[in-house]
Order: C-alpha cells, then structure tokens, then sequence
C-alpha cells in the first residue's frame, strides 16, 4: 500500500514541492490536497497584472483541476484544514473530511496584517493578497473614484500603480520617509517618489494612520496630524504574517513562522512545511525564489532521497511596474566598515550602488538602469573578488550580447516582435508569452521552451531582464552553487579538484563518486568530464570517443547539411607552394566547391562527406599537413604578421615567433578553443589583443596580452606583462594555457574566465612566482608529449574506423 | 541483450546488418537504405535501437550525437530524442521513424518497415 501525503495549502509553494516530488517518484504516494480558495494553484506573482489589466485570471493559472486529476491527487477546494491530529496522524476541514497521513506538508502562507486603527473592519478596507482582493479592487474602481493605499512597499506601490491604471484617484500613505525603505536607500526612493508622482500618484511620507473614519463603508483616513484623506477604498499593503495557527494549534513549535530544520522538517518529523508560513535560521521569507528552493529541498525528502539541504536564501528585489526599473539586493545601506561605489545622475533617471566589504559585494540598490542587477546579485552571491573590476564595476558586465542586438540592452523599450535569441530567431513577445502562459521561473525553464539563450549564450542577459520583469521580484537565477548539469549537484571546481584529490580515473568512476542522477550523464557533462580526466592524467587517461562532440569525435567540423570540413594547419599562417598544391589537388579529387580563406590565415575545405575524411587528410599527410584542429575545444590557430624579416615597422621576428608557439601547443586539449597571435609592433596587425594568449612585439622585447576575444562578445585582452626574450614567452605562455586548462570551467573562455578568477589570480600564478610559473609550463609541456600525435595520421591509417564507414547499405 | 522488438513486423523482413560490437557503447552506426539513412544506436546496457537519420527539427544526423541513457542528442541543435519512441523530449515536439530491432545471438537484424505512430520523417 502507498504511503500518504497530505498538502495543506493550494499555493505555489506546497504545490511546487508536489510537482517536484512527482518528477522524482511519480508513484510513491497517495496525495490529497486542500486549499481555503476556491480555485486550482494560481501565480500570485502576477496578481499586480491582473489588477492592472495587463492580464486575466485565467491567464496566471498554474495547475488547473485537469493536472491534479491527471497526478491522481485528490484536491479538497474551498476547504480550510481547522485541526490536525498528530497523535491519530489525520488532518480535519472545516465541512468535517478527515483524511489520514504518513507524512503532512503544511504550506499554509501568510496573510496580510491589517493595522488595528479603529474603521479597520468598515466595508472597503481590504488587503491586496488573493484573487478576492484583486476582484474587490477592480469593482470598486468600477464605481468609486478615491483609493489609499496604506503602505508604501513593494506590495503597496503595485497596488497603487493598478488602481490608478483602473482609474481611480490614489494616494499611498506611508509611515517612513522613503518608498520602500527596507528595498532601497533613500537617493533611489527619492526618484522613484518623482516617477510615480509623474504617473499621477500622491504620497503622503512619514504619515501614520490614526482611524479609518465611515458610517457604513469607508469614507476617509485620519492621519495622526491631523490631516484627513478622502476615501472609498482603502488597501493595506503593510506587510504579511505567517499563518501559523493551525500549526499552533497542533502544538508545533512556532516562533514569528512554524520552525523548520535544514530538511524542512518540523519538530515532529513527519511534517515537514514550507513557504511563506515557516521560520527556518530564524528568516521569514515572503518572495517566491527561495521558496521554490526550500520545495526542491522538501521534494527530496519526501521522494526519501533524504541529501538535500536548504541553506538559507539571498533575494533581490524588483518592482512590477511598467516603466520603472528598480533592483535591490542584499544590504544596501553598509555601515563603517563597507565602502560604496555609487553613480547618480538625478536628470537622467539613473541611480546605481554598489555596497562592498574586504572586496566583495554584499548589497546593490538601481534605478532607471537595472540591466546589470542579475550581475551584481551572481557576484554577491558566489562571493567573487572585485578588486580587479572596480574601476568599471559601475558601468555594467556589458554581458548582453553586443552582436545582432545593436547595443540595445533597454529590454522593456522593446517591441513584441523584437528578435533577442539570434541564433534560435526568438522574438520578446515569444519568451514573455511562455513564461506566463507555461509558467516559467528560471533561466534553464526559458531555454527548455523557446530555445532562446541556449545556443551561444549571448542573449542571456536579455532573457534574464525578461524574466525578471515579467515575474518582477520573484525571479531568481541560479542557486548560487551552480552544479555542473541537472545531472549532479556538483559545481564544476568541486568535481575537477575531486578528481585529482581522489585519483578518480574514469567517467564512471567520477559519476559514482559523486552520485551522479542519471545513467550516463548527458551532453553537457560527459564532455566537461571527458576533458577534465584528460587534462588530470595526460599520460594514462583513455580519451573516450563517446563522450565527445562529433567535430571532435570525427576531427572534423559538421555542417548545417550533415557534411563536414577539414582545414589543416598553416604553421603561424605561413604556407608553401607544395602545400597550396595539395590543397588543390584534394579540393579537384574530391570535387570540393567551398574552398575557404578561414579567420585564422589557413584554407578550409567544405561539403565533405564523413566516409570521404581519411582519404582526404592521406592526400594532405603527405604534404606534411597536419589536423588544423578546427573543430575542437584545442589550440586553434597562432595568427601572425610578417615581423620584421620584411616589414618597415616590424620590432622582433613575431613569424617565427607564433611557429614556435604553434609548434609548442598544437594538439592540446582545451576546457574552449584557444586562440593565439603575435604582431611584430604596436600596429598589432595580427590582432593580438583579441586572442586568448597575444603577443605584441615592441623595441624592448614582447609584451604579453591574455584574455581577449573577438567572437560572441568583443573583449580586448588585459595586459600581463612585459618579458625580454622568445624564451620566456614561450615559458610564459605554456604556465598561462596549463592555468587555463586546470582551472578553466569546461566551455569557458579565457576572456569570461578572467573575468571570474581576476587577472590578479593569473599574475600571481604566472609572473609573480617564478617557481609556480615554471612547475605550470612543465604540467603543460608533459601533457604535450602525448597529445601532439596528428589524429588525422592515425585515422588515415585506419583508427576508428567505424567512425567513417557506413555499417550496411541495405537500400 | 535486450532489443525493442515490434511483433507486428512481419520476420521476413528482417536484414542482418552486423555484430553487436560493431555498434560502439553509447554510440550508432548508420545504415544507408538508399535513399535514407537509418541510425542504429547502442546503450550502455547493450540495447539496440534504430531510428531514421534525421532529427524532426531540422534534419540533423542523429547518429552522430552524443547517446546517454536512452536518449540521443541532435549533434546539430541539441535536440534530445527518445531512442525507443523517436519522439523528441519534451518540451520539443516532433519525431523521427523508429524501425523494429532483433538481436539473435551477437547477430543484428533490422527491419526496413517503420513502427507505427510516427510519420516517416
């Protein structure tokens, strides 16, 4: 017999637990639900919209009586749980059903707290915190004209905002001086007071309610001082309290909420609680994010998995009100001991701090430019050194995409048939559309559906801002432990440091080692795993073919059409007419139409079939070319100049420079393709300083550039340092790509990576220690002595060879 | 070894195509039907599947992704599909043909007439 569960509350919270304990065990319980409201589980986040008009009711429903039926479970509506049996393990509503539980989720909410004033209970007072409410609202703008607003938060301001967009006259009284003092400092509510004051709303600050004065409905509020506000509707928005009694009443330990452990258990383990009803390390939540995650922890439990923990949640905040971007998160007031890095330019509508302590942000408050809050809260909450960004902290990660966006980052400014997803041609109106109607919250849940942001990853910023003001405050990114993969829990550094600490030297090895979920993995961790073993034992790791990408499984680039191409290695863009002639006779034997001069000063071959690869790369074997490994996260190309063999300008010999270095490096393995250059003089002709690792040749010596990019995002490279001969360059250079290579995240450049570690890091790890320096650039030239063996050889004499032939012809 | 065998297919039909080990572990082998190609695919538990060669969302060659449990991803867009059904994983929707599979002893056997409930494509 199954086991069974019993949900008290029909919210987002309770039910999201129930939607993440059926993806794990879909079988495991008979589950029964009950919810006070007559209604399936709805979006309360979007209510403002609703109030507003920008939406119906229908539209923010998220499971209808159609999903419960499907899930088999059994939902009580309309019925309010009055007494739970903890001895007899039975839960009693009010119309007298009694239901029996193995294990009880309590998800009762919160309520709206209604200040005590006498006139508190007159007709047209109301709270602003279900569908009731928000009916209530909408018929009496229907028929009154004067609203107020008692709370100037978060909530208050949207209900404001809605009521006015209904047409009614609205003022918002508030106890403190500033709008949303517990969001924002005071410069920012100072311009959002002017802001909201520009769309018609009056504020009365610092004013505290006396009574509510009306015969029989409300007519008016009377302030302390005396000042009198004409009414016929009143909300108050002052703020919520955990419905605890029941559970009170069940005598479960409360505090301010019901107390939870790190499990989301009670004091009785049998119940477990969520949502904005419990207390857990003393923190009361009232934002969805974190209690999507105390649901993923309470899921686990249940599904008796019995590993997850919930921590504790960082919030942001932002404000569902059109027009108006503002963001806060963390502690933003500081005090002697953070410094503030702040930009104000009151004409413009832009008002952005930044709070930080020993180098870390721990708060942010913006307004009018918010593209950056997602930013800001992903570094408070992996802790990340500022240091090295702090002189452009302010101005932004710029990480939305530069290319096919035009600069523009105004994502609100946007038209609906605004394309933000060039790779995947997805349009605003799309992503919008799917994360109301399909209910989505987090940035993974937007790629699953529309695609956007899953191919190059530059539009993410924009898919970010979309999320966050279409769910306004309740969006959250990713926890900030980011695992791997939906396949493990595991961030990437705990994995690769694992893998050398425990002498892990297979995949299945690493997958047992770190309870991995699924069977083989997937896509996106078998490759990064591949590469990490590669990487941790260059001298005994069998690469695994299976868990690599076709290009680099086949050695060879697939095409849109299903075909491939080859391009062979230009040793530092030099080439010889013996070479350019086998070049041709291969593209005339193999009748190629698509002979390409590539970016990277090497000739590229298009429309091969796969069968056709061996025999092609015999031809240029015996050239003496060699796999230009196009197609890999390796060493791509070293582009040059001619230097100063014939240039007027050249310093140095930047040609023979970048054989050397291509030399050196061809063959190796990378977490992302890597690129070099080397320019024989500050005229940089080669483009050194958008490469992973450039040279620029000056009189004196070298100097050395990492970090860039030209690609997704332009990113020009920082300077390292300067060094006097070829030799230590080539030194230099083979400490920073091992660096790279055991420290880099799988997928990551070099330019986001230096961006995440700190250029800092890399000098400490490269120029500042000479001995750490040389250990590196011997890892490095290790790892080479068994990876510098031309695929393309060994295919051509027949490795792998079922890789390149068809197993039947049957048609 | 286990194989998703169609009862309905009629045993004639059946075409030898190769040795179980001829197909690497999480990985396929194509094989050409003259004007189609039909990707065969090996779990990691040794189960056999063949779909058509081509991803319904854009035509992508299956057989060159990257197979993990039962499902294979398209190299092209990263699709994931269901080796045993064809179907695309939620929430994409489409579906390549899936063909009935025997395996006799090491031997594979394949036949050229797609199960029901997917259009040939």
């Amino acid at each position: 017999m199954k086991e069974k569960l019993v949900l008290i509350g029909n919210g987002m919270a309770g039910v999201r637990a129930l939607e993440n304990l059926l993806e794990l065990e879909p079988d495991m319980y008979d589950i029964t639900v009950f919810g006070s409201e007559p209604y399936g589980n709805y979006n309360r986040i979007l209510l403002s919209p609703v109030l507003t008009g920008e939406k119906t009711i229908d539209e923010i429903m998220l499971n209808d009586d159609a999903w419960y039926a499907e899930n088999n479970i059994t939902l009580h509506k309309g019925k309010t749980v009055t007494k739970i049996d903890r001895k007899q393990r039975k839960v009693i509503a009010d119309d007298g059903t009694e239901v029996e539980y193995d294990r009880l989720l309590i998800a009762t909410g919160s309520h709206p707290f209604i200040i005590p004033v006498p006139g508190h209970d007159l007709p047209g007072v109301i709270a602003f915190r279900d569908i009731n409410d928000v009916d209530f609202m909408l018929a009496a703008a229907k028929e009154h004209r004067h609203a107020v607003v008692i709370g100037g938060g978060l909530l208050g301001l949207e209900a404001a905002y809605g009521l006015i967009q209904q047409g009614m006259k609205v003022t918002v009284i508030h106890l403190m001086d500033t709008l949303m003092e517990r969001q924002m400092d005071s410069a920012a509510g100072k311009m959002l007071k002017k802001s909201l004051e520009a769309r018609g709303l009056e504020f009365l600050l610092a004013a505290s309610t006396k009574e509510i004065i009306g015969k029989k409905r409300v007519q008016g509020v009377l302030l302390e001082d005396g000042r009198e506000v004409t009414a016929d509707l009143v909300v108050m928005a002052v703020g919520i309290r955990p419905n605890i009694d029941l559970a009170k009443s069940a005598k479960l330990h409360c505090e301010r909420g019901l107390v939870v452990s790190d499990t989301m258990q009670t004091y009785d383990p049998r119940v477990y609680a969520l949502g904005e009803c419990v207390q857990h390390r003393n923190e009361v939540y009232g934002l969805v994010a974190p209690l999507f995650e105390q649901a993923k922890v309470c899921a686990n439990h249940l599904a008796h998995l019995g590993y997850a923990r919930y921590e504790g949640s960082m919030t942001s905040t932002k404000l569902k009100v059109t027009g108006i971007d503002l963001f806060s998160a963390g502690d933003f007031h500081g005090d002697e001991d953070t410094e503030e890095v702040v930009m104000q330019d009151v004409a413009g509508g832009v008002y952005k701090k930044i709070v930080i302590r020993d180098n870390k942000i721990i708060g942010a408050v913006m307004y009018g430019d918010t593209v950056d809050g997602a930013w800001y809260f992903q570094l408070m909450r992996d802790g990340t050194d500022i240091s090295d960004m702090r002189n452009h902290l302010l101005y932004g990660q710029a990480h939305l995409g530069d290319s096919g966006h035009g600069g523009e980052n105004a994502v609100m400014a946007m038209s609906d048939d605004m394309e933000i997803c060039g790779c995947n041609g997805v349009c605003k109106g799309d992503i919008v559309k799917a994360i109301t109607t399909k209910g989505l919250f987090t940035l993974d849940d937007v790629r699953a559906h529309t695609k956007a942001s899953s191919s190059c990853g530059s539009c993410t910023g924009l898919v970010e801002q979309l999320l966050a003001t279409t769910l306004g405050s309740d969006y959250s990114d990713s926890p900030s432990k980011t695992p791997m993969c939906p396949c493990t829990d595991h961030p990437h550094d705990e994995v690769r440091t694992g893998i050398v600490a425990n002498q892990i030297k297979t995949i299945p090895e690493v997958m047992k080692h770190f309870e991995w979920k699924t069977e083989n993995g997937c896509p996106k961790c078998r490759p990064a795993l591949n590469y990490y073993l590669v990487c941790a034992w260059p001298d005994t790791y069998k690469d695994d073919g299976q868990s690599r990408f076709i290009n680099e499984r086949a050695h060879a680039n697939i095409q849109g059409d299903g075909t491939y191409s080859v391009i062979p290695r230009m040793w530092g863009g030099m080439t010889t007419p013996q070479e350019l002639r086998a070049v041709a006779d291969a593209a005339e034997k193999f009748n190629i139409d698509t002979v390409h001069v590539t970016g990277g000063q090497r000739i590229g071959l298009y429309g091969l079939k796969k069968e056709e690869l061996p025999a092609v790369w015999d031809d240029l074997n015996k050239a003496g070319m060699v796999s230009g490994h196009a197609y890999g996260k390796a060493l791509r190309t070293v582009k040059t100049c001619v230097g100063k063999e014939w240039c007027r300008f050249g310093t140095q010999d930047s040609t023979g420079l970048g054989i050397e270095l291509e030399k050196m490096s061809w063959g190796s393995w990378m977490p992302h393709k890597f690129k070099m250059a080397a320019s024989g003089c500050p005229r940089n002709c080669a483009e050194a300083t958008i490469k992973d690792f450039g040279v620029v040749c000056v009189d004196s010596g070298y100097e050395i550039h990492v970090g860039g990019n030209g690609g997704i995002k332009v990113r020009a490279t920082d300077f390292l340092c300067n060094v006097s001969t070829e030799e230590e360059v080539i030194e230099y250079s083979a400490a920073y790509i091992q660096l790279y290579r055991e420290e880099a995240h799988y997928l990551e450049r070099t330019a986001p990576w230096i961006e995440r570690i700190g250029l800092s890091h890399i000098k400490e790890q490269v120029v500042d220690d000479k001995v750490n320096r040389k250990k590196l650039a011997e890892r490095f030239h290790f790892s080479q002595k068994f990876s510098q063996d031309d695929p393309w050889k060994q295919r051509a004499k027949g490795a792998d060879a079922h890789e390149f032939t068809t197993l039947k012809q049957v048609g | 070894m286990q194989a998703a065998v169609d009862k309905n297919a009629d045993s004639s039909e059946w075409i030898e195509i190769g040795h179980i080990n001829d197909i690497p572990k999480l990985g396929a082998r194509v094989v050409s039907a003259g004007d189609f190609n039909i990707a065969v695919f090996r779990t990691d538990n040794d189960e056999i599947f063949a779909l058509r060669d081509e991803c319904p969302h854009k035509g992508g060659p299956l057989s060159q992704g990257i197979v993990h449990g039962k499902k294979v991803a398209c190299p092209l867009h990263d699709w994931k599909i269901h080796l045993d059904s064809g179907e695309a994983v939620e929430p994409d929707e489409g579906c390549a043909a899936s063909y009935p599979v025997r395996i006799d002893g090491d031997a594979v056997y394949l036949s050229l007439t797609p199960k029901k409930g997917c259009p040939n494509k």
